[in-house]
Order: C-alpha cells, then sequence, then structure tokens
C-alpha cells in the first residue's frame, strides 16, 4: 500500500509540477464563472421553472467546457512515461503494474475534484449576497456533485485507456476527446433525429450523460446510472492494465 | 547471481538476441561488449524485467525474471541506458521517490538516499530540478538510483556514455569499489574501461555470444598476439627482408617515405624477439630511435570478433 501511495502522491504532485494544471484550472475557472453569470442575468430577467444550480449544472456552456478537460487531464498519464523512457525505471522496480495504473487514474481523478473545489464557493457567494439558496435542498447539491464525480471517474478512464495506447500525448488527447465527447452529447441524438422509433430514443436515454445529469441535479439518486459508470469505469480501467501490461506478451 | 539459458528474443521475427547461454557468479563484475544493435540493451532489460523473452529463461538471484518477475526485480538495481528520469523532480525528492518504490524501509530512506549521495556526489546538486542537471549529473542520479536498496547485482546499461574523460574516470573508480560488495553487469563501448574493471568479459555480435571470459585469456586467444615495432634508418639495406630472418617473425610490415621506417613486426604468441632485432641492428648499423613490444588490446580481440575484415 505504502508503494502505492507513493505512485499516488508523485501523480497527484506532477500535475502542480507542470504549467498544464494551471492552465487547467483557470481556464475552467473562467468557464465556469462566465457560465454561472450568465445563468444568473438571465434568471434575472425572466421566470423559470428551475433553480440557479440545476441551470448551472445544465447548460451548454459548461457541457462544452466540461468534455474539453478530461484530455487535458489524462493525455500525459502513460504517454508521456512511454516518449521520456521513465516507464523504464517505473516498471523495473518491485511494483505491481496494477498499482502503476491505478496510481495514475487516481491521480487523476484527485487533480479533478481539486477542480471543482471553486465551484463550491459560487453557491456559498451568492447565499450571502441574495440570502436565499441556490438549489432547493442539500441534495440536490449531493446529487450533482455525485454526477460529476461519476461521470468524470468514466471520462478519465477512458483517458487513461487511450494514453496508454500510445506514445503521442496529442494523439491520446485526440481519441480520448472524441470518444468521450462522442459519449457525452449521445443524448442529444433523440433530439435530432425525430423519425428514429421510441425504443431506440429510450435507449440513448439510458446513456445520455445530460439526461443523468438532469436528473441528478434536481436531487434525485437514481441508482441506474451509478451502476453504469462504476461498471463502465471498471472494464476501461481493466482494458487499460491489459495494454499496459502487454508488454509483457511474449511475441 | 545471473543465469542465462538459451535466451532469445525477437522483435517482429527478427532475432535480436539468439540462444544466449551465461552465468555470472557472485561478487564478478561482468562486462557486456558488442558492436551497436549487438543485443546488450534488449539482454539488459530482460534481465531487469522490462520484457519477457521470446524463449529461453532468465534467473537473477535464484528468481525467474518473467514468472518471478516481483521477486527478481527485488534484488537488482538498474541504470537503464541514456537514464531517463523525471525532469520536474529534485534529486532528494527523486530518490526519496525511488527509495520508497523500492521497498527501503521508511525509517532507512533517509539515511540511504544521503548514502548515495555521498557515494555518487551528488550532495551539492542535491536540491536542483533534474530538469536542469548536466549529463554527467542525471548519469550520476542513475546510479545513485540503482544503488538505494543495496542490491545483490548491479544492471548498468552504458554507465559511462557522455561523460567527460574526469567524469569517466570517477564512474570507472566507484564501479570497482562498488563490486567489492555488489556483483555487477555493465555493457559500455570504452575498452579500455572493461580491461580495468572487468573480472569478466563477454563479446556479444549480432545476438550472439562470441567469446566470454577474462580480459587475459581473452588476449592470448587471438591470432594478433601482439607484436613488435622497430623505427629505424637501415639504408640501402632491404630491412623487411633481413627482419623476416629472425626466428619467430611471421610478418613484416614497412611504412614509413623518408630514410626513416617504421617496421611491424607480427610475431608468435609467447616470444619476444626484441633482443634478436636489437642484434641484428647493431650488426647492420641501422640507426635505431624505437624498439618497443606492442601489447594486444581489447580492442583487437574486439575487432577481430566484431569485424574480422578490418585486421
Amino acid at each position: 500500500m505504502r508503494k502505492f501511495y507513493t505512485l499516488l502522491a508523485r501523480e497527484v504532485r506532477s500535475y502542480f509540477y507542470s504549467p498544464i494544471a494551471y492552465v487547467v484550472l483557470i481556464f475552467f475557472l473562467i468557464v465556469s464563472g462566465i457560465d454561472f453569470y450568465f445563468q444568473i442575468s438571465f434568471m434575472n430577467q425572466r421566470q423559470v421553472q428551475y433553480t440557479v444550480q440545476e441551470a448551472f449544472f445544465n447548460s451548454v456552456f459548461f457541457w462544452f467546457a466540461f468534455v474539453l478537460i478530461f484530455p487535458l487531464i489524462t493525455m500525459r498519464l502513460f504517454a508521456e512515461e512511454f516518449k521520456l523512457g521513465t516507464i523504464e525505471p517505473l516498471t523495473t522496480v518491485p511494483v505491481r503494474d496494477w498499482q502503476v495504473v491505478l496510481s495514475k487514474f487516481f491521480g487523476a481523478l484527485v487533480f479533478y475534484l481539486i477542480l471543482w473545489i471553486p465551484t463550491l464557493l459560487y453557491f456559498g457567494i451568492f447565499l450571502r449576497l441574495t440570502n436565499q439558496p441556490a438549489a432547493h435542498s442539500a441534495g440536490a447539491y449531493f446529487g450533482s456533485y455525485l454526477m460529476l464525480f461519476l461521470l468524470g471517474m468514466f471520462y478519465l478512464s477512458i483517458g487513461c485507456l487511450t494514453s496508454v495506447l500510445t506514445r503521442n500525448q496529442i494523439i491520446a488527447a485526440a481519441i480520448s476527446f472524441c470518444a468521450i465527447t462522442l459519449l457525452f452529447f449521445l443524448g442529444l441524438v433523440q433530439f435530432i433525429l425525430l423519425d428514429v422509433t421510441s425504443t431506440t430514443r429510450e435507449l440513448l436515454g439510458y446513456f445520455s450523460a445530460i439526461e443523468h445529469m438532469g436528473t441528478f441535479s434536481r436531487g434525485v439518486i437514481d441508482t441506474r446510472p451509478i451502476v453504469l459508470y462504476v461498471s463502465m469505469t471498471i472494464v476501461m480501467l481493466t482494458l487499460t492494465y491489459q495494454a499496459f501490461q502487454s508488454r509483457k506478451w511474449r511475441l | 547471481m545471473i543465469k542465462v539459458e538459451n535466451l532469445t528474443k525477437r522483435y517482429a521475427g527478427q532475432p535480436a538476441i539468439r540462444d544466449l547461454n551465461f552465468e555470472v557468479s557472485q561478487g564478478e563484475i561482468m562486462g557486456f561488449l558488442g558492436p551497436n544493435g549487438a543485443g546488450k540493451t534488449t539482454t539488459m532489460r530482460i534481465l531487469a524485467g522490462f520484457m519477457p523473452p521470446t524463449s529461453g529463461r532468465a534467473t537473477v538471484a535464484g528468481f525467474d525474471v518473467f514468472e518471478q518477475s516481483l521477486q527478481a526485480r527485488a534484488h537488482l538495481g538498474y541504470m537503464p541506458e541514456n537514464v531517463p528520469l523525471y525532469s520536474d523532480m529534485r534529486v532528494t525528492e527523486y530518490l526519496n521517490y525511488r527509495a520508497a518504490l523500492k521497498g527501503v524501509q521508511h525509517r532507512r530512506v533517509a539515511e540511504r538516499v544521503g548514502d548515495v549521495e555521498e557515494l555518487c556526489g551528488l550532495k551539492e546538486v542535491k536540491k536542483k530540478l533534474i530538469g536542469t542537471l548536466s549529463k554527467g549529473y542525471r548519469q550520476r542520479v542513475g546510479l545513485a538510483d540503482a544503488l538505494l536498496a543495496e542490491p545483490d547485482l548491479l544492471i548498468l546499461d552504458e554507465p559511462t556514455i557522455g561523460l567527460d574523460p574526469n567524469q569517466i574516470r570517477q564512474v570507472r573508480e566507484l564501479i570497482k569499489n562498488l563490486g567489492k560488495h555488489h556483483t555487477i553487469l555493465l555493457s559500455t563501448h570504452i575498452l579500455p574501461e572493461v580491461e580495468m574493471t572487468c573480472s569478466r568479459v563477454i563479446i556479444i555480435h549480432k545476438g550472439r555470444i562470441e567469446a566470454c571470459d577474462t580480459p587475459d585469456n581473452l588476449l592470448g586467444k587471438i591470432r594478433q598476439a601482439g607484436g613488435v615495432v622497430l623505427e629505424a634508418k637501415v639504408g640501402k639495406d632491404n630491412g623487411a627482408e633481413q627482419l623476416k630472418k629472425i626466428s619467430g617473425v611471421r610478418d613484416v610490415i614497412t611504412d614509413g617515405e623518408d630514410e626513416w621506417k617504421r617496421f611491424s613486426l607480427r610475431v608468435e604468441s609467447g616470444t619476444d624477439v626484441r633482443e634478436e632485432v636489437f642484434r641484428l641492428a647493431a650488426e647492420r648499423h641501422w640507426a635505431v630511435r624505437e624498439l618497443t613490444q606492442r601489447r594486444a588490446t581489447l580492442e583487437d580481440v574486439f575487432v577481430e570478433l566484431t569485424h574480422p575484415d578490418l585486421v
């Protein structure tokens, strides 16, 4: 376990050693801050049926920023080590391959969670200034952040997989960006393809992250997406592990 | 300490090493020689557990490097070629990190890191970013890393490449001292280094072992077992003809445009013809300005084994 923590600590720290962390943090704060501002000014102008918190987590503006951060966080995980050759000293010390894979995944997850911390402030500031809560209930906050955590887990695991497949960070980022964007916006297909059968639409709805977010940000904790994202993360990490240790296949 | 049996590795069908068999016993310093692309790095990577062999097996400290990789890796310190390091870490920080990964006990980490920094001359750069270090220091960080967990076996892939002559000398001394407590397998291009440090040498060429012996025995084996060089003013004499008459001289090559001629004598191994040459020169009144015996070097062995056309 000590080896795992050592690896994890190095992963998390390495984000802050490189400019990537600060660029992503600032970029993300700007976009989410503007999103928050726009949502509130929009709601100031007309009567709406939803809360500030729901609006914040369900805007198009927010989604674009959201899908973009995953490739940025994950592209370097394995690709950089392959490129620099540091994978060689890393895999010739007595650590297990799953320790390496999990430490990289959880390192990315920790950084991802750090990204979200400032957004908690938004709701606090809103409460202070307006003396009204941004959401109906604590459950709504919990639901939104739980969904962010689940989606983050899944998309980061996709990023891990694409990074382990190549030594080129750009390729890793491009592939994971495509995969994550397609998955995330799958839910929009039901609005675009009007002539598809209702069964297809319903089926796509099950996989729609946008729909899941809508449900969870109202404070409704549905177990189906939880199972979906946790199991898909496990599948992706298993594939990552297999790809990582494929260098040991006797060909 | 190392036992290699029928080790073969193919990359996409192309054999990199073929049927290697050798052993390194406890306390030996084994030199691994070969031209570029001979399979040195491949062999070392397999031994370090970085990749598996295509067939055959290798054991380190009794553990199969593939089947019991974790135990085998726990017994060795490996310094890869070109020493890849995390350039965003500081030297001490990096060594602490590596010590933890290698399972050095928590309370001993600081002591071990201090020791290897001392040993490898890293004290003055221990707070610097690795990315800002010179090649020589990076090389030493790699060596310090290999030594951290006090492994029984050190595998060093070209530890002196890219160093200046002073640094090479320092590293060579360091390796010699390490040889007192560790078994070492090191690869290099620098032949005098091997002659000075290694107790045994493997010469590998095109993926096969061409020779495996002590440096002295290797020198004894080759055809060109040294010779004698004579530089003299021979006047109208045909120096080469006269010199060939001396028993033990097999062949004479003459160089030199002006009146000073340089004769390289190939002699049968184990004979010293310098006295005869001196007598001949005195008899014929040749003016002599050089008469030396040339010892064969490992370089001759190396060239003869790996590139016979050049001999």
